[in-house]
């Protein structure tokens, strides 16, 4: 079987995989970060977003393959060693943008690259188009909205823009 | 610590695992030793099998075992249950055919179960499973309940004629016959409540596990109610006792209604386990969710007011056709009777009701309860009929629902449709959604929408709903084949420290957090120190789960007749400690207190005498500080509430958009603000789906044509607005908590708001109504034949 290397969470992995694994299967199987996960066959739901090399990705989409060489950053390596929250996942917290907590981890994946990829600021309107490729069946996005809005400060640490405050 | 009790927005005890990727879910659960099965679906809606040749499959890289039907029956598996039965108007009981777990001769619809391959690994399975020969003879197939009731239509089961599964009725036919005869004016409506698919984000999962050396089995599921699969698994299906079946349901990613019944592949990979003795886990992908998990609503009704001069409502008449799809699921029948036609009254006084119910089966996946359940569907039919009454006879919407509400002093009120209204105030909850939606600047915002070729709409939703699911002697009259009562079993630890075993499950409703702050008001321990167990049955005395936003007003309840049961003993002890009488110790503040003294001691001090009873009333109380209770409720509960929606509609495109959304809901005590408004966002965006994008669609042979989410539209952050929430508060009197529920209301009372606002947009182009979805295609249909000339040109 190929082999695959690849860092996630910054250590360093070589595994053995079927040229048709995916590399969801390679996080959630192989190495036991089940944090990720599975809601759809179709690359639409946004529950297996991960960061490979810095942007978000749908880990669905990706054959495992495909990440050697590449360094990977899954929902359980945001926290700091110490177990200090990501922004992002504070903000979540504080603004109950999670119920069942199944779409979270993407959820949350994507919203962090979403907000890096904006130093400019981000509208309402540019977060909940930023967030169409993930589902969320719970919370009806309002609060998700809110604390992706809540996190830019903390994540750029400046005020956010006038007209993305709103 | 700050104020952590009833009325506090605490954080979520159960965030910092799901936001750290730490949750518990069926999939990610894996036992050593186990295979992976691959359910072999039916890709046909109505054939004969004629032969399953296994051969190659068994013989494929890493199959362990591949099983039929046959062998199912050979080993004595029963069918799968349905827990409730209705009667028809005639008194016989419906029809209710023989389910099997995997297809026996016939497969009904797109996705029944053929055969399952159990291999080494997922693809292994999967791979074998395009191995399996399958001939079917294709038969004629039903797709809707149009079809099944047609003269000569083919039949779904070879024992049910004319695929009638009941024909019901509730309320009295000959006063409505009556006050139609005499009324004044009447109006008709036609509406359809569309096929919904659930999709909770987790897709459905299930591993059997089976241990040689005692005979004990353990099942691992994505379910809302352990302990009813336990029941319904054991008994009816696999004959394993309760002793030797655990099953557990750890963190489940949404439920909405569809993982509360028993399913056909959690019987699968729990015989299957005991066949090859080792654990076996199966994993849906979303076409699976999509084909087999339970489906929703699915009515076609006619709805008929008969009206006085001054546009008082005299009587209601309705008339139901819905889907049971192939099989009955767990608890099919009784959503379109007792939790559809009961609350056709809505908020109205409206004096005679009769509604026909008739079910049918059609070669589709089984339909049964979806958030809400059978109340949306009254609620849609009863809030658009409403609006077309107001359109018809040209009286204002909001005057003509406040001419027919149930008086504020009217309750308790008794229905004409079995249910009894313990409390509510419509009128409160429309004037508190009317200021919060600033209806008065409406008329100013639909003219600034037009200067931006914008069709701007408004629309009403007044509505009621039955929920705290149920008290057991009734339902059991209605049907019900089981009690609906919760459990409860309060555990203060020697040390003070309380844990919760609830027979409730949260799937995302946040119990952990909010069954929690019952226990920091009621035994002033700090939330910090309360754990709430959920899910399982080797730790939990029993439970029936969670639907029907039962959760508080049952599962709450029931903690807080633990709890009296904890303070009266430790009252006791208190009494012994310090040599006080029983009668003059108080409780409060987690503090037990002689009465007009400074001598306390407290909850910790009491649990510890309890656990260490060197110094107590050993010959009166045993030691320990643990109690349970079964609470079973006196009454449903009755959310209410007022949601008012605004769209906005590009007249090019026929694209409708929710731009303003409120919720005004009474729900009850209020427990933990923060929550509530979360579950009235997520209910409402569900609602705003079914309205606006979603719908399951079968063609006329019985194909799912929208089987993935890249065919069925779910709701995206950018499809719904922003939901203002807020609470207009009667406490229901017949629970200790006051506590009506919430998981519903959002589902239940949204879609009409919509479609009356969608409506009300369109008012210049002749339309009195539009069924759901409200697709862009029908919007832009309307509005292309109805434009003026003047405007086509």
């Amino acid at each position: 079987m190929p082999q695959v290397a690849l860092t996630v969470n910054g250590k360093q992995h070589t595994v053995e995989v079927e040229g048709r694994t995916l590399l969801v299967e390679l996080l959630r199987e192989k190495l036991g970060l089940t944090g990720t996960h599975v809601g759809c066959d179709t690359s639409q739901c946004g529950a297996c977003v991960v960061h490979v090399d810095g942007r978000s990705l749908k880990s669905c989409t990706m054959l495992a393959l495909q990440a050697d060489g590449c360094s990977v950053t899954t929902i359980e390596g945001l926290a700091k060693p110490d177990g200090t929250l990501h922004p992002m996942q504070e903000m979540f917290r504080e603004h109950h943008a999670l119920q069942c907590g199944f779409c979270t981890p993407g959820m949350v994946m994507s919203a962090i690259d979403l907000v890096q990829m904006h130093p400019e600021g981000l509208t309402e309107a540019e977060i909940r188009e930023g967030l169409e490729g993930n589902l969320c069946r719970c919370t009806g996005y309002h609060n998700i909205v809110k604390a992706v809005a809540a996190a830019w400060p903390l994540m750029h640490g400046k005020p956010a823009p006038a007209a993305a405050a709103e | 610590m700050g104020f952590e009790g009833i009325g506090a927005s605490v954080k979520r005890k159960e965030d910092p695992r799901f936001l750290s990727g730490r949750g518990h879910y069926t999939d990610d659960i894996n036992r050593p030793g186990q295979l992976y099965a691959f359910v072999k679906r039916s890709d046909r809606p109505h054939a004969r099998i004629t032969s399953i040749d296994t051969a190659a499959a068994k013989s494929a890289p890493g199959v362990v075992a591949v099983f039929t039907g046959a062998d199912m029956q050979a080993d004595n598996v029963g069918g799968l249950p349905c827990g409730w039965q209705i009667h028809s108007k005639d008194g016989s009981p419906m029809a209710e055919p023989a389910h099997p777990v995997l297809a026996v001769d016939k497969v009904r619809y797109v996705g029944d179960p053929v055969a399952v391959v159990i291999a080494e690994n997922r693809q292994q399975a999967k791979d074998a499973a395009e191995a399996l020969a399958i001939d079917y003879q294709d038969l004629p197939a039903i797709a809707t309940v149009l079809d099944a009731v047609k003269p000569g239509a083919a039949t779904v089961h070879d024992d049910v004629p004319g695929n009638q599964c009941y024909d019901w009725h509730i309320g009295s036919k000959e006063p409505v016959d009556a006050a139609f005869a005499g009324a004044a004016k009447t109006v008709k409506l036609e509406l359809v409540n569309n096929r919904l698919i659930p999709n909770a984000m987790e897709p459905r999962a299930a591993i059997g596990d089976f241990d040689p050396s005692t005979g004990d089995y353990t099942l691992y599921t994505t379910s809302q109610n352990p302990h009813v699969i336990r029941l319904l698994m054991g008994a009816f299906v696999l004959h394993i006792p309760e002793n030797q079946l655990r099953v557990v349901a750890p963190d489940v990613g949404g439920g909405f209604g569809s993982k509360i019944f028993h399913y056909n592949e959690e019987a699968i990979v729990t015989w299957a386990a005991g066949k090859v003795k080792r654990p076996v886990k199966w994993t849906a992908e979303r076409n699976e969710s999509f084909m087999s998990d339970a489906h929703g609503r699915d009515h076609v009704s006619t709805a008929e007011m008969a009206l006085d001069a001054q546009g008082n409502f005299l009587a209601l008449r309705v008339k139901t056709l819905c889907n049971m799809g192939a099989y009955l699921s767990t608890f099919a029948p009784s959503v379109p009777t007792y939790l559809y036609a009961t609350l056709l009254a809505g908020v109205y006084k409206t004096p005679a009701i009769y509604a026909e119910v008739k079910a049918v089966f059609t070669n589709t996946v089984p339909v049964d309860a979806y958030r809400g359940a059978g109340r949306p569907e009254a609620t849609f039919l009863l809030e658009r009929l409403v609006d077309v009454i107001a359109h018809d006879i040209g009286i204002d919407r909001v005057e003509l629902r406040r001419r027919n509400f149930i008086p504020v002093d009217a309750f308790p009120y008794q229905t004409p449709v079995a249910l009894q209204y313990d409390s509510g105030n419509y009128f409160a909850t429309l004037d508190a959604a009317q200021k919060a939606a600033d209806v008065a600047g409406f008329e100013a915002r639909r003219t600034a929408a037009k200067a931006k070729g914008k069709l701007r709409g408004l629309g009403y939703s007044t509505y009621v709903e039955a929920c705290g699911i149920a008290p057991s002697a009734v339902v059991g009259s209605l049907g019900a084949r089981a009690g609906l009562y919760e459990v409860a079993n309060i555990r203060v630890h020697p040390t003070g420290s309380v844990t919760v075993f609830t027979g409730t499950h949260s799937h995302g409703q946040g119990h952990e957090t909010t069954l929690a702050q019952l226990v920091v008001e009621q035994l002033g321990v700090p939330l910090s120190q309360v754990e709430v167990v959920h899910g399982d049955t080797a730790k939990i005395p029993f439970g029936m789960g969670t639907y029907g936003s039962r959760s508080l007003a049952v599962g709450g309840s029931a903690m807080v007749k633990a709890m009296d049961k904890i303070v009266n003993k430790g009252k006791k002890i208190a009494a012994h400690l310090m040599e006080a009488s029983v009668e003059d110790i108080e409780f409060k503040d987690g503090k037990f207190t002689v009465a007009g003294t400074d001598r306390s001691k407290a909850l910790a001090e009491i649990s510890l005498a309890a656990y260490v009873p060197h110094n107590y009333p050993i010959e009166e109380l045993e030691p320990g500080l643990e109690e349970t209770a079964f609470y079973d409720p006196k009454n449903f509960t009755f959310p209410g509430g007022c949601h008012v929606c605004e769209v906005e509609i590009d007249a090019d495109t026929g694209v409708a958009q929710v731009v303003n959304f409120t919720a005004v809901d009474d729900i009850g005590r209020v427990i933990n603000p923060m929550i509530v408004e979360g579950q009235v966002q997520g209910g409402v965006a569900q609602g705003i789906g079914q309205a606006l994008y979603e719908r399951a669609v079968y063609d006329a042979n019985g194909q799912l044509v929208s089987g993935s989410l890249m065919d069925y539209t779910m709701p995206r952050a950018d499809n719904v607005p922003n939901i203002h929430v807020g609470t207009e508060t009667t406490l229901c009197t017949h629970n200790p908590l006051g506590a009506k529920g919430v998981g519903e209301v959002g589902a239940i009372g949204s879609p009409p708001a919509v479609i009356n606002a969608v409506v009300d947009a369109l008012r210049d182009y002749g339309v009195r109504h539009i069924d759901m979805p409200a697709s862009p295609q029908k919007i832009w249909s309307i509005i292309q034949a109805g434009r003026p000339r003047a405007a086509a040109e």
